[in-house]
């Protein structure tokens, strides 16, 4: 007897009892159903993740001065400033794993445009920052080197501040904003960027060279102080940590730091932060592959049980297959294939259920909806292991019935 | 194989441990049936002769003694060797039947011949072929339900003939029919006989027996009597021809 014959015979038998059939492998579709849509989601969630942290740059170094302590009390990171310019000009030319440097100063003011005014975030810096923090322009240019030389009065605005002060559509370029009563040419709108991880807008903040922001902005510091932080990207994703420790090095060098005293800066890694973030994902991920496990094989016991009562109900017509030929095998292969076609239908059935689920979440949370053909082929794969697991005892069982007891019951 | 009978049985028995106690179900049957033998086996319940149907069927082995079917000793096949004798050399038909329901007459019929491992094109018309000798070529697509007893019983003689066996085995074919349709399937019985094939059928009725060439009576196991005679020739009462 031909394999497409048993199918056939098998399928049938199974569409025969849809409801039975249906209820049987329900256990399997809800398992399978779960892990589609758990990975799935699990899948968007990480790439949400990783898309928030590329978005702050790609393999990020922030590197922020030392805290300060008067009278006991510590001030944060950042409280005092420990890095110099010669520190950065240092990291920028020394460090191989270094890409590029550059400095953040950052402080909050009012923007005012000719007819509106917006509060927001005043970033001084160079160039090379938007580089780092792979910040693309929608109009107009970057400032350059000779603007930072210079100290020219230009800013770059960011889409929400031009939403704020001129309108969506609006193009400001050529427009005058004054900040702090100086008046300061636009010359370029970065591209929109969204939320940060932690849910700050990047887009509602203005740049202006670091140069300008010291002289106009700030007013008077210390000269060779950055009152910032440094963005450092590294050369490469793996570069990133060594980078880490090279500037470490470096640092405690410059600023004669003694061997067993703490660093007078921190240096954040926000690929460790990312990876950090994904565990969590992890361990959900296992929960639930654990939820599926039980669930699949509550779905196998499900599919013996039925398989069991159909042996038993089909006990005549296994006689009279015995009867007019069938073979030990053949039995054997006709019960087998029917706990299969059961299971691995399940399997169908749920990787459809767990891809709509899958659907409707991410459109809810707008993530984006990742199918991993893997993880389809791995569950089918795993309820059809199910259905010849729990198939087996009761194909055998009918393949050695008696045919003449089978034959003459009731 | 001029000579050779089809069937040679030498002193057969047959013993069942039923708990602890013995049951001689045959003791001691000896018996040729030649090719074209149209045989009734009668008995009381109890007597031996469903236990003889099955070692001819190859359902069962005996406990001691020889079993020759068509020259072959089958007396100690293993089950899948006995599937195969059952498969090719033998047609069962059953008091109730025994078609697959919600299946269709020609899939039924077919059911030998896909064990057989024959094509499905093959497997097709063969049983289309069987359908039309037993006189249910219009209703080939019908599902056992749709059908009364005599044509179920004839879809089963189908499936029986389908194989293009060497001996049809029929237990009780009449038992669940009533006595017109009984007569419409011995008449399909003794037209198969004509035809060359040999047939041993079981029965209690010995109205049933009549239309049989020979018939054995069977009593405590062993063969008690033995005889040839002319059979009735089965002719349906011609007033009921009307038949749905």
């Amino acid at each position: 007897m031909n394999a497409f014959a048993t199918i056939r015979i098998a399928v049938r038998a199974v569409i025969r009892n849809k409801l039975r059939s249906f209820l049987t492998t329900l256990g399997i579709i809800i398992g399978v159903g779960a892990v589609i849509a758990m990975v799935a989601i699990g899948e968007g969630a990480k790439a949400q993740v990783e898309k928030a942290f590329a978005s702050m740059g790609s393999n990020l170094l922030i590197i922020m001065p030392g805290a300060s302590v008067s009278g006991g009390a510590m001030g944060g990171f950042g409280s005092q400033p420990t890095l110099t310019w010669d520190d950065l000009k240092a990291i920028q030319t020394e460090v191989p794993s270094v890409r590029l440097a550059a400095a953040q100063l950052r402080t909050n003011g009012q923007v005012i445009s000719d007819s509106s005014n917006w509060t927001t975030s005043i970033t001084g810096t160079t160039p090379e920052y938007f580089d780092i923090r792979n910040w693309e322009m929608s109009r107009g240019a970057i400032f350059t080197e000779t603007d930072v030389e210079g100290g020219t009065k230009v800013v770059i605005l960011g889409q929400t501040v031009v939403d704020k002060l001129y309108g969506p559509s609006a193009d400001p370029i050529g427009q005058s904003v004054r900040i702090k009563n100086i008046p300061f040419q636009v010359i370029g709108v970065m591209a929109r960027k969204g939320q940060s991880p932690i849910g700050t807008d990047y887009d509602d903040a203005v740049f202006m060279p670091q140069t300008t922001y010291r002289a106009k902005i700030q007013g008077s510091g210390l000269r060779n102080f950055i009152p910032g932080m440094i963005f450092v990207g590294a050369s490469s994703p793996e570069a990133t940590a060594r980078a880490q420790i090279q500037i470490a090095q470096l640092l405690r060098d410059r600023h004669r730091v003694q061997a067993g005293v703490d660093d007078d800066f921190s240096i954040r890694n926000l690929t460790e932060m990312a990876s950090a973030q994904q565990e969590g994902t992890k361990t959900m991920t296992t929960l639930l592959a654990s939820i599926a496990a039980v669930s699949l094989l509550v779905g196998g016991i499900g599919i013996m049980n039925i398989m069991l009562v159909s042996v038993t109900e089909r006990t005549r017509e296994i006689g009279l297959r015995m009867a007019v030929g069938a073979t030990t095998r053949n039995i054997l292969a006709q019960f087998l294939v029917e706990a299969l076609t059961l299971s691995i239908m399940g399997g169908l059935c749920g990787v459809g259920i767990g891809l709509l689920v899958a659907n409707r979440l991410a459109a809810k949370f707008g993530w984006p909806m990742l199918v991993r053909p893997d993880i389809i082929l791995i569950s089918v794969g795993f309820s059809a292991l199910v259905g010849i697991v729990f198939g087996l005892y009761p194909a055998r069982k009918a393949s050695l019935l008696d045919p003449i007891e089978a034959l003459r019951y009731e | 194989m001029a000579g050779a009978p089809l069937i040679l049985l030498e002193e057969v028995t047959k013993v069942y441990a039923m708990g602890d106690v013995e049951v001689r179900a045959l003791r001691g049957v000896s018996l040729t049936i030649e090719t074209g033998d149209f045989v009734a086996v009668m008995g009381a319940s109890g007597s031996g002769k469903s236990t003889l149907m099955n070692l001819l069927g190859c359902l069962d082995r005996p406990t001691s003694g020889h079993l020759l079917l068509d020259g072959r000793d089958v007396s100690k096949l293993g089950r899948d060797a006995q599937a195969q004798v059952r498969n090719r050399t033998l047609g069962f038909v059953f008091q109730s039947f025994n078609l697959l329901a919600r299946t269709s007459a020609v899939e039924n019929v077919e059911l030998p011949l896909l064990y057989a491992g024959v094509p499905t094109r093959e497997r097709h018309w063969r049983a289309v072929e069987a359908l039309e000798r037993v006189g249910l070529g219009s209703r080939l697509d019908h599902h056992p339900s749709q059908l009364s007893g005599g044509q179920q019983q004839r879809v089963a003689i189908a499936r029986a003939l389908v194989s293009r066996p060497r001996l049809i085995l029929a237990d009780e074919p009449t038992g669940n029919l009533d006595s017109r349709t009984s007569i419409e399937v011995m008449a399909l019985f003794q037209e198969l006989g004509r035809a060359g094939m040999t047939i041993v059928l079981v029965t209690h009725e010995s109205e049933i027996a009549a239309y049989a060439s020979r018939v054995l009576v069977m009593r405590d196991g062993r063969v008690q009597s033995d005889q040839r005679r002319d059979p009735l020739r089965a002719v349906v009462p011609p007033e009921e021809e009307a038949h749905p």
